[in-house]
Formats: C-alpha cells, sequence, structure tokens
C-alpha cells in the first residue's frame, strides 16, 4: 500500500485518483501508524511553506517523515512536499525539515526571456532534463512536459542531488533524488502520460540507488 | 521555457455538453466526460468547463461530472459558472477540479477571490473577465468595459482596473473573453489582450473568436497570452488541437508536444 501523508496542505485527493487509475492501492491519511505499515510514502501539498510546517510539526508527522526517510522507506516530495525537506525556505522565511541540506528560493521578479518580463508563478508546461540513470525517471520521452504551480524553486547544497532540471528564465532544479528519497517540483499527477510514468517507477521502486 | 498552452473550453448544462463535440468518424460527444477525455488524448493541456445551469439539481450533476473527469484525465481542469461563494469552490475542488473560475460573481464581490485565495491558494483562482470595447471616458480610461451577466450588463467599470485590483486580490489568472470577439470566429481581439497582459503579472488565457490556426498565432506572439482558449473550431473538427499545436510549433511559437 502506498501512503499518502495528509498535512492539510491543499487537496490531496488527485494523487490518490492518479494511483487508482495505476491500479496502485493508496491512502489518504494522517495517521502515522497507518503510513508505518506503508511499502512507499508520498508526501504531497500546496500552499504555503510556513504554513505546512506548522501542520506538520503540530501533528507531529515531521518526526516521522524524518524517521521513514531514515529507515529506507522510498518517499516522493511533490510541489510542497518537495520544498519543505530543505532546510530552509524564502517563503515566509520558514525553518524546514531538514532532510536534505539546500535552500527554497524564491523567483527573482526580474526575470526575463527574450525581452520580456517572465510571469511569477511558473505556471504551465515545462521540460524537465533528468539524469538519466534514475528509476523513477526512467523510460520517459526526451521531449516530455510536465505541469508546475510555483514562486519557488529547490536548491540542493550538493549539485549531485539534482536529479532533474528546468528553465525559466533561469536553470532551476526539478527533480532531487538522495538515496531512497525522490522529490519533484511539478505535478506528476497532473501532468498527463509521462507524470503517470514518474509516480508508476515510483511505486514499483525499491528504493535503492547509487547516486 | 514554458509552452503556450492551448485549451478548448466545453458549456455544460445540466450534465450535458450544449454544443455537442465531433470526434472520430464524426460522432457527436455529449457526455462532457468523454469530450474531456476525447481532448485529453488529442494533447489539451488543459481544459476549462463552464456550467451554465441555474437550478440546485443541475449543480449536484456538475459535481458528480467533475469527479468522473477528475478520474479520467490527468491535466488541469477549471470549473466555472455559478460559483459564489467559498463553499461553492470547496465542493468543485474536492470532487476533483485544480481551478475555480469566477467572473459576475466577482465582479458582484470582490472579496470572494480573496477568500477563494486564502482557503485554498491564489493557483486555484481564476478570473473569468467579459469585456466589451467602449469609447474611452473618465470612468473607463482604458476603452474596455467590464461586463457580466453573459454579456448581457454593461457594469461601467474599467476592465484593465478590474484586473489589476483582481490581481491584488489574489487572482492567480485570468481568462480573458472578448464579448465583440466571441462566436465569430475572425480572430481574438489582439489589442485588448495585449492590454490587459502587460499590465498584469499573473498568466493570460485569450478568449473569443478563435476560427484558425493563425489567430492563435496571432494571439500568443503580439497579443502577449500565455494560453489561447478554443471552442468551435474543434468542437466541429475543422482542427484538431495536434495539428494547430503543430502549426504553431512550426512557426517558433513553443507547444507541448509529446503526451
Amino acid at each position: 500500500m502506498i501512503g499518502i501523508v495528509d498535512y492539510r496542505a491543499g487537496n490531496l485527493t488527485s494523487v490518490a485518483r492518479a494511483l487508482e487509475f495505476l491500479r496502485q492501492p493508496c491512502l489518504v491519511t494522517n495517521d502515522p501508524h497507518i503510513l508505518d505499515d506503508a511499502s512507499h510514502i508520498i508526501f504531497p501539498g500546496v500552499g504555503a511553506a510556513g504554513a505546512a510546517m506548522e501542520n506538520l510539526r503540530g501533528s507531529g508527522l515531521d518526526g516521522h517523515l524524518r524517521k521513514w526517510v531514515k529507515e529506507g522507506k522510498p518517499v516522493l516530495g511533490i510541489c510542497l512536499g518537495t520544498q519543505v525537506i530543505f532546510d530552509d525556505s524564502e517563503e515566509d522565511e520558514t525553518t524546514c525539515l531538514g532532510i536534505v541540506p539546500g535552500l527554497v528560493r524564491r523567483f527573482p521578479a526580474d526575470l526575463k526571456a527574450d525581452g520580456r518580463r517572465l510571469k511569477i508563478p511558473h505556471m504551465g508546461w515545462n521540460r524537465v532534463v533528468f539524469r538519466k540513470d534514475h528509476p523513477v525517471f526512467a523510460g520517459l520521452p526526451e521531449d516530455a512536459e510536465f505541469y508546475f504551480v510555483h514562486a519557488f524553486y529547490p536548491a540542493p547544497a550538493d549539485e549531485d542531488w539534482a536529479a532533474g532540471w528546468t528553465d525559466y528564465g533561469i536553470r532551476f532544479c526539478s527533480a532531487v533524488a538522495k538515496g531512497n528519497l525522490v522529490a519533484v517540483q511539478f505535478h506528476p499527477e497532473k501532468s498527463g502520460r509521462p507524470g503517470l510514468a514518474v509516480l508508476d517507477n515510483f511505486c514499483r521502486w525499491g528504493g535503492t540507488y547509487a547516486q | 521555457m514554458l509552452s503556450k498552452r492551448i485549451i478548448p473550453c466545453l458549456d455544460v448544462r445540466a450534465g450535458k455538453l450544449t454544443k455537442g463535440v465531433k470526434f472520430q468518424g464524426n460522432i457527436d460527444i455529449g457526455d462532457p466526460v468523454e469530450a474531456a477525455r476525447a481532448y485529453y488524448e488529442q494533447g489539451a493541456d488543459e481544459i476549462v468547463f463552464y456550467d451554465i445551469t441555474a437550478s440546485a439539481e443541475g449543480r449536484s450533476i456538475m459535481i458528480d461530472v467533475v469527479r468522473r473527469v477528475a478520474e479520467t484525465i490527468f491535466i488541469p481542469f477549471s470549473v466555472g459558472g455559478g460559483i459564489r461563494t467559498v463553499e461553492d469552490m470547496r465542493r468543485v475542488i474536492l470532487a476533483g477540479a485544480e481551478k475555480v473560475s469566477v467572473n459576475t460573481e466577482a465582479v458582484l464581490n470582490p472579496a470572494v477571490i480573496a477568500e477563494g485565495a486564502r482557503a485554498f491558494g491564489s493557483q486555484c483562482i481564476v478570473l473569468g473577465m467579459d469585456v466589451k470595447k467602449c469609447l474611452n471616458n473618465a470612468e473607463i480610461p482604458s476603452g474596455y468595459e467590464m461586463v457580466i451577466h453573459g454579456g448581457r450588463t454593461q457594469t461601467g467599470r474599467d476592465a484593465l482596473a478590474w484586473a489589476i485590483e483582481a490581481e491584488r486580490l489574489g487572482a492567480g489568472e485570468i481568462c480573458l473573453n472578448s464579448i465583440d470577439a466571441d462566436g465569430t470566429q475572425d480572430g481574438y481581439e489582439i489589442e485588448l489582450t495585449r492590454l490587459i497582459s502587460s499590465h498584469v503579472h499573473i498568466p493570460v488565457i485569450a478568449s473569443g473568436g478563435a476560427g484558425k490556426p493563425e489567430h492563435l498565432l496571432d494571439v500568443l506572439t503580439r497579443g502577449q497570452a500565455d494560453a489561447a482558449l478554443i471552442a468551435s473550431m474543434v468542437h466541429y473538427r475543422t482542427y484538431t488541437i495536434s495539428e494547430i499545436k503543430r502549426f504553431l510549433q512550426d512557426r517558433g511559437v513553443k507547444t507541448r508536444l509529446h503526451w
């Protein structure tokens, strides 16, 4: 069973629907004991980092997340879930989970392309250039695009943990991989077939990856 | 870089499409879920639903449609029409829509934008604008007036001022419909689209007037739109979404070609 962590950060049913479509048994819950028994953990979320961290600390799920990552359970972060695994976020100057060393930065306000100011948030479909050797990102078409909605982006302390890169006025890290943890800034559950392929790969992944 | 989005718009009344969608072999698809699936397969980047039902009973039918769409397609979709309160938004979002759009309701009660953005995040809140060209005057310096109730009621409000105000209140995106161009299939209102898009920092979806791929090219380049809404030109199978995308891509407009 795939456990989807519910910490009151947005609507998590779309991730569950995508897994149901893939015929992967899953459960959306905030109960750490049920999640303890899950083979895989998905940690989604939309909203603001400050409120998300308050909910995680208030419910004690922060400690459980660190524990699941430490135990070697395959964990997938999505969007805000990806951002709060780092040390700190520039959004609300938030201290985050510190599972992966690094920061979450705000897109500069004056990003430009072809002489025109780019809009923030980065909303819509964009390409991700993945590390090809990671099982979760295997078999994706070269020009596959993914659906993004965000104003902040991950900046891991060690570029070796970046498993995917995207261009939006700057080149930013849009996928992270560190041991049994993968985390993506885009929404695989809203990214058509390539997104479903990422979710399916994750559900079949044992959690090992030699960096 | 971001791809320009191509977004088919489906009007739903009491759970059925008001214009049939012709698909392979000219089969008429009256079911919004099947039409959504067809466009998802063709490469739509997003889908917009307008619920034009008036009754409460019709609304429950729409929630069921939203739930079935969410189980069928895995791209974002928005739902608009008759959404007045945060509670209305919550029902639609919990049923699986990525975004809700507010139009007349937001003009009459702008606070609903801020309340929705606070509850669900700005990325969920689309401001639908119906706009009509007029003579510019002290109240309407841009020469574009907001109209509501599907274009039947003039408001005396300046469209540009309203767009800027709605962004400040927390709208995450604007779906900009020109009442003058709507239904003509003669092309989008380029001046209006460029005016609004260049004065706000949120994405603008151009709407009204699409009849051929050249119109999309024009509004996505000169019009500075981030996305283009289409209806009849794909509903009646004059073009497929993939043909339109190929046309744009060949002329230097980046679109999503793999799905």
